[in-house]
């Protein structure tokens, strides 16, 4: 029962990542290791700023 | 002149204190070379299942031909290809080196440059090329029968689409992640560049237009359709509204959400169009539809992305996970029986209902998507490679990658030959042919003299009432066709004959949802695209914030495209039945391109040994568009040659006839006379060039042949600091490796390895 309790946290934890839901946890862990002046953004400040950014950089999607 | 730039100083600016970012080289080629009995017997046994399996589909010819052989053919042959054929690829071609640094390592900044999980990265670059091309070409190339189009994707995929998009892959992500036009600009010089960018947005309107053509034939007088598709744009909005102000960062949560609603809308559309104001309300006609979303197309590409295409985006990816792993299950749970032909009788006949032709060349441009699809090389530069953890990486990724796509285009295919071939006709067969009645439809199909064909009215009528739909006949674009296959599969494995309503529409609902998606991309990307281009001439262009300029070029983007479905749907000869061609043979001109700049980079690597690898299918793609563009151009075949049908037509209106061939009035002959006479100029336009682009940048490897060499235009090699395995699972000597990098103190790593 376990192995499959696991087994399906890990598939979620796929999905999550392949659809982008871990971007802030990798932006924090990347900002602890580099040196800063300033604060790390808050997660809606990070979210606003990732999806303003797409706005001028828009990535395609293929048919 | 530097060949492949000299590694020796990647030795010495490794970190000693920390382990090897590499598996040893001859640790690695030893564990290559190492065949115990074990992995020759599973390689023998993959080699033997995929020769039983082809031996089925291509030799034995009995009444039925079961969907299993299909898959079994195909995986096998994949394996084949990404274990036997990538590695040659890697090891004389790219050779990759893992002691040096991705540009997701150099170049960190945790947003657009992150080091991404391999497998994670596999699925993000997937979802990112495939959508609904592999999903409609090959519905259409079933006229011909199943093996061509089979061989095709499987074949072509190994020794063509893969290798195309794991080069273009390999070659950015060397490059900082630089774009084909970027890379094309630097290895062909001015000319070369500037065609391949003039290429690049003019494919990419016609592209974007077809695939709206698509939509439009499958929402066309289906209120049903029409309901759940536009509430995906309410749906998107709330999502975009949640993400922004309620619960930022929670996709997840969204998606479920925006899943949930999207099931709750298609059930819903059945129950509106099933009441009398909402099939009156939301039976719509072709051209309304279009032009819908022509509107619809120039306000999402101005709205910023967090209102309606990211939220689209994310739906849409989770849509193609979904949907793409039930398809496989189905398929091979269910396991139905095909009993289309393996050749037709149009196989050897240029004048097919569904696209006309002769297999050579326009099977293989009908099939883009799914064994070569160049617009692939716009997604495999720029996005992934800045994602990419370690450079052996971009096998699995790109080479795979593809190989999955492939794999979509063969269960579309098998989808679409599980239904009748005599529905297959009706649905497929332009409205001039078949009447648009059921009888009349009928009629037609049995008059065609097809095997087997005995098609009644009752079965047409049926088979409507049991989608949902008032009519089947003459749905052409593919999509309607791979629904009621699809449709057809599933209930058979969840639901039974009384859900293939709810699955026919559920088909229709993520077909256009991939293709809206891909629709706001494009116009997004072209746009930019515009502005840069005009930015060289008038530099407030190159502002992107610069709200007027920004709203001119989405305005001639989408006018562009938009002109071009008006042509499509209003065309008397059946417009996704011309213009379809056109489709596949830009998308394979920029494959062409972006295989001809990939040529050229080879060359300046000095590894002409090994050029062949790209100048086959460079050579194959060069030969089969350019080819298709001559016959568009050059044919005296009217229903072949753009120009012979002009002639046919002005011939005919000059000689003051009110009806000719399937058009019944003037004004549709005076269309025909407009619409061919675009489609043959766009012809001639893509062709040029491309030839153009082909000939750049075969004098540049020429040159660089004879110079033994050019100019390498990479980034300077950066020790890495990191280490991650290559492939799916890690060899022994990799999980040696990464055990030591585990076994580290958390503060010795630069960044945490992979996972979290």
């Amino acid at each position: 029962m376990n192995t499959v309790v696991k087994g399906l946290r890990g598939f979620a934890t796929y999905i999550g990542s392949l659809m982008g839901a871990d971007a802030y946890q990798k932006y924090l862990e990347h900002f602890e290791t580099t040196a800063h002046s300033g604060p790390a953004m808050t997660e809606r400040e990070f979210w606003r700023d990732r999806m303003d950014r797409q706005d001028s950089n828009p990535q395609g999607r293929c048919c | 002149m530097g060949k492949i730039p000299n590694q020796a100083g990647l030795a010495e600016g490794l970190d000693t204190t920390l382990p090897e970012p590499a598996v040893d080289d001859e640790v690695r080629e030893a564990e290559d070379r190492r065949w115990t009995p074990a992995k020759i017997g599973l390689w023998v046994a993959i080699s033997l299942l995929g020769a039983v399996a082809w031996f089925m589909l291509a030799l034995v010819r009995g009444e039925t031909v079961n969907a299993i052989w299909f898959v079994f053919a195909a995986v096998c042959t994949y394996l084949i290809g990404y274990r036997f054929y990538s590695k040659v690829i890697e090891r004389y071609l790219l050779k990759p080196d893992d002691r040096r640094a991705t540009p997701a390592e150099y170049k960190a900044d945790g947003k657009d440059y992150v080091r991404t999980d391999r497998n994670v990265l596999f699925g993000h670059h997937f979802a990112a090329i495939a959508g609904a091309g592999p999903l409609v070409g090959p519905v259409i190339a079933a006229q011909m029968g199943y093996l061509p189009g089979t061989i095709w994707i499987i074949i072509g995929v190994v020794l063509a689409g893969a290798v195309q998009d794991y080069l273009v892959m390999f070659f950015s992500m060397r490059r900082g992640g630089r774009s084909l036009g970027q890379m094309a600009r630097e290895e062909l010089g001015v000319i070369g560049g500037t065609a391949a960018l003039v290429a690049t947005l003019l494919i990419m309107i016609i592209i974007v237009a077809i695939l709206a053509l698509v939509v439009v034939n499958a929402l066309g007088e289906s209120p049903w359709g029409v309901f759940s598709v536009g509430m995906t744009i309410p749906i998107a909005l709330f999502m975009g509204v949640y993400l922004r102000f309620i619960r930022p960062g929670k996709v997840m949560e969204v998606s479920i959400i925006g899943f949930v609603l999207l099931m709750a809308a298609i059930i819903g559309g059945g129950a509106v169009a099933g009441t009398e104001w909402g099939a009156a309300f939301f039976h719509l006609d072709k051209v309304t539809i279009a032009w819908g979303i022509i509107v619809y197309g120039f306000i999402a590409a101005i709205l910023p992305v967090w209102l309606l295409l990211a939220p689209r985006d994310y739906l849409s990816t989770f849509m193609k996970i979904g949907v793409i792993v039930m398809l496989a299950v189905a398929i091979i749970v269910v396991r139905p029986e095909i009993t289309v032909p393996a050749f037709s009788e149009f196989a050897s006949r240029e004048n097919g209902p569904v696209f006309s032709g002769a297999l050579f060349p326009f099977l293989f441009v009908t099939i883009a998507c799914g064994a070569l699809s160049g617009f692939h090389a716009l997604i495999s530069s720029g996005t992934t490679p800045k994602l990419i953890e370690k450079e052996r990486q971009t096998r699995f990724i790109g080479y795979g990658g593809m190989l999955m796509e492939s794999f979509v285009a063969i269960m579309a295919l098998v989808a679409a030959i599980s239904i009748d071939r005599g529905i297959y006709f009706a649905m497929n067969a332009p409205l001039a042919l078949t009447g648009g009645t059921v009888e009349s439809a009928a009629q037609w199909v049995n008059s065609l003299g097809l095997a087997n064909v005995n098609i009644t009215p009752d079965l047409l009528a049926q088979t409507a009432k049991d989608v949902g739909e008032e009519s089947i006949i003459s749905r052409s674009g593919g999509a309607p066709t791979l629904a009621v296959g699809l449709a057809h599969i599933m209930q058979q494995f969840i639901g039974g004959p009384g859900m293939m309503a709810f699955w026919y529409h559920f088909a229709i609902m993520f077909e256009a949802l991939f293709i809206l998606t891909a629709v706001d991309a494009g116009t997004r990307v072209a746009r930019f695209m515009l502005q840069d281009s005009i930015g060289n001439f008038v530099p407030k262009f190159k502002e992107a914030s610069w709200r007027p300029g920004a709203w001119l070029c989405t305005a001639i983007m989408v006018g562009a495209w938009g002109a071009v479905l008006l042509m499509g749907v209003t065309d008397p000869l059946g417009g996704i039945n011309t213009l379809f061609p056109l489709f596949g043979i830009a998308n394979q001109l920029l494959a062409a391109i972006a295989l001809a700049v990939c040529l050229a980079i080879t060359a300046k690597r000095g590894v002409f040994k090994w050029l062949w690898i790209v100048a086959v299918p460079l050579t194959f793609a060069a030969v089969v568009t350019i080819t298709a563009s001559f016959h568009k151009i050059f044919s005296p075949v009217p229903a072949v040659g753009y120009f012979a049908n002009n002639q046919a037509f002005s011939k005919a209106l000059a000689d003051g006839k009110t009806e000719f061939g399937t058009a019944k009035t003037v004004a549709a002959m005076e269309a025909v006379v407009r619409n061919t006479m675009i489609q043959g100029v766009l012809s001639v336009i893509f062709v040029t060039l491309s030839i153009i682009v082909i000939v750049a940048a075969l004098l540049a490897t020429i040159k660089a042949v004879r110079t033994g060499g050019g100019q390498d235009h990479e980034d300077p090699p950066v020790p890495s600091k990191v280490y991650a395995p290559a492939g799916l699972f890690p060899t022994t000597a990799e999980k040696t490796l990464l055990a030591e990098w585990n076994a580290l103190p958390a503060e010795k790593r630069t960044e945490k390895v992979g996972h979290h």
